[in-house]
């Protein structure tokens, strides 16, 4: 398996996208903005598709697509969390003119590129070259960085806003930073899984994470590892059986831990609480 | 976009007659099935739609218009008909859907297990179309709908699909507002707040599984959506917000097909577009006149 390059390249570039999607996924459960993470996955779609239809490089677009739609998504949003409702009418509007870039791009270039739709929605980790992989490896690594330099005083925004207001932390600032880091982790995690599927990568294994342990920095570590992990073994599957796509296996993988971590949690979760304490105060 | 459109019926251009451009629009009977078709999905998605935007549903909702991908890719690759894939597989999100809402657990937890729920959902549909080698076309058309091969036996269908879904939400419609505004006290006053709350899923399911035939999975969430908040951003008054939101819908709808018959692009992008566009316009008209006011309200108080 380690012996084809396409297979190395997909394996070292999907480690980097997934400890990045693990660590920033965390903090997009904690701060329930998985929807925010669904808008993200449309606007990187209509992004690449913009960018094929300028002749531009199309993972260039969807950074830049990403990146500016975090942080739309932020200034619309009071206190830095955007409203569903709002996210919702601007991704549909969104994903609308990514349709009509799909259909400007495939009239007009029906010679050979066809499918740069269906790459852009699903992602295409075989086919990496050795540039692909450095970038996505130093962006992956600088998105990490970030985050874990921020790690502290966004959990304490996100887990109490108003008391890290008083405190002084910007939580404002903050939020909307929060934001365009996950645009750049959402675009990397495009190149490996496409836009469509990105999502499961965020939520599944930070949704694992949460479910087994409320330490936040095991959990950000459970997280990583979830990721990770889903990748490899995605990959692998995809590798043994090549009719079945590797982004779909990935999903399917990362979907199967977070199904694995509600199986062992519900019992114990009923035994020691009947009720888990944070449901009356995130309602 | 998947369906080639029949080059000689569309490019007859505009023509400085607006009456005889309308009429052209219902010359073809696969327009006037589109029409129709179009009519009925608003209706259905601006009553389901103001209901899902007053629950804060929109992610849940999208979520079940993203279920329609895979349903009707496991039902062309089994041989079935589609619509058995798309009701089949709504209905089970639907079930998935609100038993994630019952069990209960923090906002963060629920909007986790909605995210694995609908990756899942996509990861299937993806891997349904890979195996089925229809591949390209069909994934185009899967995801973004194709309001040009509709027949006279699918109108009547959705017809019939509209009118339970809609009359559903009519019976159920006052303790279901009650439910949706304060669920403690409709619990509080004897109303099944749970077991509507599956109910609403189920029927928003069931339209979201029809409009998707038409629009395509990932365009239904901007007729329910879009329209609907649109119409909340308008009036809090249930009747009247309802009615406005099946209005909107509906003029999106037709306008749009009626742009897309004239010109080369996808129907999908001019539905988006003006909604999109009216729910701009109506926030800035707010936003404006509550400016106004407040400047009033001060030149008052100086004076």
């Amino acid at each position: 398996m380690f012996a084809h390059e396409f297979m190395r390249n997909a394996l070292i570039a999907g480690s980097f996208v997934g400890l990045a999607c693990g660590l920033v996924g965390y903090f997009v459960v904690l701060r329930a903005q998985v929807f925010a993470g669904d808008a993200l996955s449309h606007v990187a779609f209509t992004g690449g598709l913009a960018a094929a239809v300028l002749g531009l490089n199309i993972l260039a677009g969807v950074f830049a697509a990403t990146i500016l739609g975090g942080i739309v998504m932020g200034l619309l949003g009071d206190k830095a969390r955007a409203d569903d409702v709002t996210i919702g009418s601007l991704f549909a509007w969104t994903l609308g003119l990514g349709v009509l870039f799909l259909t400007i791009f495939t009239t007009q270039d029906s010679a050979g590129n066809g499918t740069a739709g269906v790459r852009v929605l699903f992602g295409s980790i075989f086919g990496l070259s050795a540039a692909d992989v450095r970038t996505s490896v130093v962006l992956a690594v600088l998105a990490c960085a970030i985050l874990l330099a921020i790690a502290r005083p966004l959990l304490f925004a996100s887990l109490d806003n108003a008391v890290a207001a008083a405190q002084g932390v910007p939580v404002r600032v903050l939020g909307l930073g929060f934001l365009a880091l996950l645009g750049l982790v959402a675009a990397q995690a495009t190149q490996a899984v496409g836009a469509l599927l990105l999502l499961g990568l965020l939520a599944a294994p930070a949704g694992a994470a949460h479910r087994l342990t409320a330490n936040p920095y095991r959990g950000l570590l459970l997280s990583a590892l979830f990721s990770v992990g889903s990748i490899w073994i995605g990959l692998t599957l995809s590798y043994a059986f090549p009719t079945l796509p590797p982004s779909s296996m990935i999903i399917a993988a990362a979907v199967g831990i977070y199904l694995l971590a509600l199986a062992t949690t519900i019992p114990r979760a009923r035994a020691v609480w009947p009720r888990p304490a944070n449901a009356n105060v995130a309602a | 976009m998947a369906t080639v459109m029949p080059e000689a019926a569309v490019f007859q251009g505009l023509s400085w007659n607006p009456l005889t451009d309308v009429q052209q629009l219902f010359t073809y009977p696969f327009m006037v099935n589109a029409l129709a078709a179009g009519t009925i999905v608003a209706v259905m998605a601006g009553v389901t739609g103001w209901f899902m935007v007053l629950r804060r549903q929109t992610f849940a909702g999208h979520t079940l218009s993203v279920i329609a991908f895979p349903g009707a890719a496991a039902a062309s690759l089994a041989g079935l008909p589609l619509a058995v894939g798309y009701f089949g597989f709504c209905g089970l999100g639907a079930l998935a859907l609100a038993g994630i809402a019952g069990s209960r657990r923090s906002l963060s937890a629920e909007s986790a297990a909605i995210g694995a729920l609908q990756a899942l959902a996509l990861a299937l549909g993806f891997l349904f179309v890979t195996l089925y080698h229809g591949v390209l076309n069909g994934l185009d058309s899967l995801l973004f709908g194709t309001f040009l091969g509709i027949t006279t036996q699918q109108v009547v269908v959705l017809l019939a699909v509209a009118a339970a879904a809609v009359g559903l939400v009519a019976i159920a419609a006052r303790p279901l507002f009650f439910a949706s505004v304060d669920a403690d006290v409709a619990r509080a006053g004897g109303v099944p707040v749970s077991a509507l709350g599956f109910g609403f899923l189920l029927v928003l399911g069931l339209s979201v599984a029809e409009t998707s035939q038409i629009t395509g999975a990932l365009l239904v969430f901007a007729l329910l959506v879009t329209p609907a908040a649109t119409a909340h951003q308008l009036t809090a008054r249930p009747a009247l917000g309802i009615a406005l939101s099946v209005a909107l819908a509906l003029a999106v709808t037709w306008l749009g097909l009626a742009l897309a018959y004239f010109s080369i692009y996808p129907v999908g992008f001019y539905i988006t577009s003006l909604s999109f566009g009216l729910y701009v316009l109506v926030r800035l008209g707010r936003a404006l006149g509550r400016r106004r006011r407040a400047t009033a309200r001060l030149a008052l108080r100086a004076a």
